[in-house]
């Protein structure tokens, strides 16, 4: 298997990696049994995403791929943020193996879920935002 | 320390040796001749393969002419189970026994046999990765043509008592075939003391090139070909054979079998304070029985992180090792094998296997002790599943001191 030297720099270079105690949305993706567990922060000023952070349970790519999400979507208005497709995560990183593409996929969950968290907190129903939350599609889970 | 590079998986494969290569070198260029051939030059060599099946039967107490060779241990698996199988078929007998922690070569092999109405029993194993003799004969039945149960496994490295299983098949009558590929090398080997009816070996995990193995098949079982064309290997097995890693293989085979007992003593040492080293880290266990293994083999679980990620970054500190995590498995399931085990998914996924040898130097194990502290820590540090286990089973998380 081979990882292009984009998604070994972010592995070993994670941006944003950690937590935001004042988070104003928090999303959780993923589960210890298929083994990725992704945690995103953001904190949001006026619509606009002005600080993100990560933490990741998973392999090279999720990390990768968490870490890059994060920086396409730090600076952007909630609604340009949720734009971001998982196959714009895999361009980003000069691609993935087959095998790895469900981790781009729950890194775009992830921030989708951060920003539900936001809408909901502020009282409002996120889905026709953020549309649906779907759930995982691996045979391990019933999420 | 200064960064250096740790080869620890050689359960993996290994370098090939100097002087298996030295020994195969002259068969790539001058002794370039197919065995078959009837002038010199191909009888020379006929006879290097000749003298290479000697080594390698002289290696685990069989005779020459119960030694087959093959591409490696996967076609000698594939081999000794289709054929028993088609051996059993013809007796009306279609029940198989194995294990839960078999190789895949042997796995799904059972499973396409299953495919094909055979009825295959895969035994548990204890929750030290061992099964039993007496596990093999409960599970006997009338219409049972084959056990095939590993010597010692590939990612736990534990050792099966597969002298007393062969006993048990004997009294009933059953054939006995054993995935050796760990083992040779690593523990004593004799066929008949063992009881084994069909043994595969491999020869890249014994400082051998890839693609070489063989099949022993004991005097008087009638097994059916599974590669059908030319009279190579006495009918048995077609292909012109692969001279310069046939000859590597019988010279690495005879170092690999030498002196097994103080060679294993060495590494067993090193293995040992790779071990405890490992075990200071906190929420750490050892997989598998720690008696009962090969002197090289160390398979951990570290909570709260993922094996991948564990790997690249040792990879970049220059540590080369393996793990069970399904992300390194290819499928979304971690390994059968610490499945197997009964351990859940979440502490398989972050399963460590290091896999040393008598190549290796205590400055390799500081140097191991050294590096993977801090990258599980740092792992940690951004692992919310960690921090989960630290809440919730009211652990100090000490990636925040």
């Amino acid at each position: 298997m081979i990882y292009s030297e984009k998604v070994m720099d972010h592995f070993a270079h994670p941006r944003n990696v950690g937590e935001i105690e004042d988070a104003d949305g928090i999303g959780e993706v993923g589960n210890a049994k298929c083994g990725d567990i992704m945690k995103m922060y953001i904190k949001v000023n006026d619509g606009v995403i002005t600080d993100v952070k990560f933490k990741t349970f998973g392999c090279g790519a999720a990390v990768a791929t968490s870490s890059i999400a994060t920086e396409m979507i730090k600076g952007k208005k909630l609604e340009e943020a949720l734009k971001l497709t998982n196959k714009a995560v895999v361009e980003a990183l000069d691609g993935l193996p087959p095998a790895k593409l469900h981790c781009s996929v729950l890194a775009e969950e992830a921030m989708k879920a951060s920003i539900s968290d936001y809408y909901k907190r502020q009282g409002i129903d996120p889905e026709p935002f953020v549309g649906k939350q779907s759930a995982c599609d691996c045979e391990n889970c019933d999420v | 320390m200064k960064k250096r590079f740790v080869y620890a998986d050689n359960a993996a494969t290994t370098k090939v040796s100097q002087k298996a290569l030295n020994a195969a070198l002259p068969y790539f260029t001058e002794l370039y001749g197919n065995p078959s051939s009837i002038y010199s030059l191909g009888m020379n060599c006929a006879k290097a393969v000749l003298k290479a099946r000697e080594q390698v039967a002289d290696a685990i107490g069989a005779k020459a002419n119960e030694i087959y060779f093959t591409s490696g241990g996967s076609e000698s698996d594939n081999w000794a189970i289709r054929g028993c199988a088609k051996l059993g078929e013809k007796k009306g007998k279609k029940h198989i026994i194995t294990t839960a922690f078999e190789h895949h070569a042997v796995l799904h092999t059972c499973r396409y046999l299953e495919s094909l109405g055979f009825e295959i029993t895969y035994l548990p194993i204890s929750n030290k990765g061992i099964v039993t003799a007496r596990q093999v004969e409960e599970a006997i039945r009338e219409d049972t043509c084959l056990v095939t149960i590993m010597t010692a496994n590939n990612e736990i490295g534990t050792i099966q008592p597969v002298a007393e299983i062969g006993e048990v098949c004997h009294k009933h009558g059953v054939l006995f075939h054993t995935d050796a590929v760990q083992a040779v090398g690593n523990i004593e080997i004799d066929v008949n003391k063992m009881n084994i009816d069909l043994l595969s070996l491999s020869g890249h995990k014994i400082h051998a090139p890839k693609g070489i193995g063989a099949l022993y098949i004991r005097t008087g079982i009638a097994l059916p070909n599974l590669i059908y064309g030319g009279a190579q290997e006495r009918n048995r097995r077609a292909g012109t054979e692969n001279v310069p890693s046939i000859v590597a293989l019988g010279v690495a085979i005879t170092d690999a079998v030498k002196d097994i007992t103080a060679k294993n003593e060495k590494v067993r040492k090193l293995r040992d304070k790779l071990i405890d080293g490992i075990l200071k880290i906190p929420e750490t266990r050892l997989n598998g029985d720690r008696e009962q293994r090969l002197a090289g083999n160390v398979n951990v679980s570290i909570r709260g992180i993922e094996g991948e990620s564990l790997l690249l970054t040792l990879d970049l500190e220059g540590v080369a090792a393996s793990s069970g995590s399904a992300c390194t498995s290819g499928s979304l399931d971690p390994s059968h094998v610490l499945l197997a085990l009964g351990l859940p998914h979440e502490i398989a996924h972050g399963s460590l296997r290091l896999t040393i040898n008598e190549e290796n130097t205590e400055e390799d194990i500081d140097y191991i002790l050294q590096v993977l502290p801090p990258i599980v820590k740092r792992l940690r540090s951004m692992s919310p599943l960690w921090e989960r286990i630290c809440k919730t089973e009211n652990i100090h998380d000490y990636t925040l001191d």
